[in-house]
């Protein structure tokens, strides 16, 4: 079943189309991996897909329902989530105050002005098995600000996977991270996979190969051949467009 | 409880044990200056609330000040003494120009928010000092204080300060309830990242707006008690320069947290009555204060206690 299609997406700035007519099938439950050289417009596609940007025109249908024009907040409720190339947290507040925030946003009315959040033991029992999830457990009371680059890597899964999404868009999710860190994290997503959908950029190439049920691959804002791993690598045009030499 | 919290109640205590020490020292004065701190404490709270929570840097929050006196002057000439049902009206009218305004520079940021604060500061300015009927520019003097049930108990000093005082206990403790809330929790997300409040599937406007509407009426409460304390009403008290004094105050105490508010509002007042006795050219000594702080310590007052403290454990 697919659970998101996407229909000839444009989105250009001036007379540079970064989005030149994309179209992309996400079938529940595969971990779709999109990649492409720099530049290719890749994050751009995802800013579109989560509601930050709207496309020129096109459409984005999420479980059948035509998701165009909704905002960020609604796509998010839907079962849309996105974690950040670039770390997006909420600095002053600890790890588990970042992820209790995200189930607060699904469970229930935020106009409450007179019980003290950090006592709902619901929000913080929830927000404890995400940060479990993704190994912070004994981060929980660190801010944001004081963690490392792996660890707030690891926090943006943990906020994003609060939101209970059916389908996880992660923009470079490794980006960054030392090789001990990118392991445990792949480990991570080879642990949802099932789980959750989810559309992977990453530049990692051992680690979308590792992981990814489908591959794509986007050039100048088209995606210009899709299919399993094995596929991908076997692709003339794609060794010419992208890998190179790199994974002769 | 955290040093915060034990900070804001010392400092309440304080204020309460300053008319038994004017009596006892025989200068009723000290009582009038403890009010006034107390009047503009409140003010300052009411700011910090979306400046230091929410990061909405108003420059027009004199205007709910103004607000607030101004109900008590068309109250009274209206035979309304009452002071709760001042208040009432003092929030209503504040809460309709806080809605209004906000829903226009709410949808700006930065700079721009700060200019369209200012612009609707300044709209409420002129229009009081066009007000003919209640003194114009030179404004209006009260003719008696606010009544409480149908009795003239604040005309004693002693007795409006701690009426003030519980006002500002009030706002203290409401405040902090909230802040430490939900509510508080995803006013707090929005200072901090709005993309990533976004992200998380929140709409941070609806909750910016109510913030900002809640802070003019506490805001214009403090006008009413202002009124009341200098028993005259005028434009000046929403002149911009007014709007500046209070960010001064909470940059002095500290942004972002109660007890720095009530701090700076403290020490703001104080100066200025210390300072203006002294010298007429006070503001300059206030100036190289103010810059002394901001330089050696960003968190402010309340920010170098903490230093303080953690230094004192080490």
């Amino acid at each position: 079943m697919t659970l998101l299609a996407v229909r000839d997406l444009r989105k250009s700035y001036g007379a540079l189309a970064v989005t030149d007519g994309l179209s992309l099938d996400v079938a529940e439950g595969e971990l779709h991996a999109i990649i492409g050289p720099n530049g290719a417009g890749k994050t751009t596609l995802i800013a579109q897909l989560s509601g930050q940007l709207a496309p020129d025109s096109g459409s984005v249908t999420f479980d059948g329902t035509d998701i165009t024009r909704t905002d960020m907040a609604s796509r998010v409720r839907a079962g849309l989530a996105r974690s950040f190339q670039i770390t997006t947290l909420m600095p002053a507040m600890t790890a588990l105050e970042n992820v209790a925030l995200a189930v607060q946003g699904r469970s229930g009315s935020s106009f409450r002005f007179w019980r003290p959040v950090a006592a709902e033991a619901a929000l913080n029992d929830q927000a404890m098995t995400c940060l479990a999830q993704v190994g912070l457990a004994d981060r929980a009371d660190r801010p944001a600000a004081a963690m490392s680059h792996g660890e707030k890597r690891q926090l943006e899964l943990a906020v994003a996977l609060a939101c209970r999404p059916r389908l996880l868009l992660l923009d470079e999710p490794l980006a960054g991270t030392g090789p001990q860190e990118a392991e445990r994290l792949v480990a991570l997503l080879e642990a949802l996979k099932g789980q959750v959908t989810m559309v992977l950029i990453e530049h990692d190439m051992a680690a979308v190969f590792a992981l990814a049920d489908r591959i794509s691959v986007l050039v100048y804002g088209q995606i210009v051949a899709s299919g399993g791993p094995e596929e991908i690598r076997q692709d003339p045009a794609v060794r010419a467009a992208y890998l190179g030499e790199e994974a002769c | 409880m955290s040093a915060a919290p034990k900070a804001a109640i010392a400092l309440l205590i304080l204020l309460a044990l300053v008319p038994p020490a004017a009596a006892a020292i025989g200068d009723p004065f000290l009582t009038v200056i403890a009010t006034r701190m107390a009047v503009f404490a409140i003010a300052a709270l009411s700011l910090d609330l979306i400046l230091g929570y929410g990061a909405l840097v108003s420059f027009g929050h004199a205007a709910y000040l103004g607000l607030g006196a101004y109900a008590v002057a068309v109250c009274a000439r209206h035979g309304i003494t009452d002071l709760f049902l001042q208040m009432g009206a003092a929030a209503l009218a504040a809460a309709l120009f806080a809605a209004v305004s906000g829903a226009v520079s709410l949808r700006t940021r930065g700079i721009y928010f700060i200019m369209i604060t200012l612009a609707f500061g300044q709209m409420a300015y002129f229009f009081f000092v066009s007000l003919s009927a209640y003194g114009g520019d030179d404004g209006t003097a009260l003719a008696a204080r606010s009544t409480l049930f149908g009795r003239a108990w604040l005309e004693n000093d002693t007795a409006f300060f701690y009426m003030v005082l519980a006002c500002l206990a009030l706002a203290y403790g409401g405040l902090d309830r909230l802040v430490h809330a939900r509510f508080g929790r995803v006013l707090t997300g929005t200072r901090e990242s709005e993309l990533r409040m976004r992200a998380i599937g929140y709409r941070p406007f609806r909750y910016r707006l109510a913030a900002y509407v809640l802070s003019g009426m506490i805001c214009a409460v403090a006008g009413v008690l202002l009124a009341n304390q200098t028993e005259y009403v005028s434009p000046a008290y929403m002149a911009w320069t007014r709007s500046g004094e209070l960010i001064v105050m909470l940059l002095l105490g500290g942004v972002g947290t109660l007890a720095g508010a009530m701090a700076g509002a403290l020490v703001t007042v104080g100066l200025e009555e210390l300072l203006a006795g002294w010298s007429e050219h006070w503001r300059l000594c206030f100036g190289l204060i103010l810059l002394a702080v901001v330089l050696w310590s960003p968190a402010g007052l309340t920010g170098l206690l903490r230093r303080l403290l953690a230094g004192g454990r080490r």
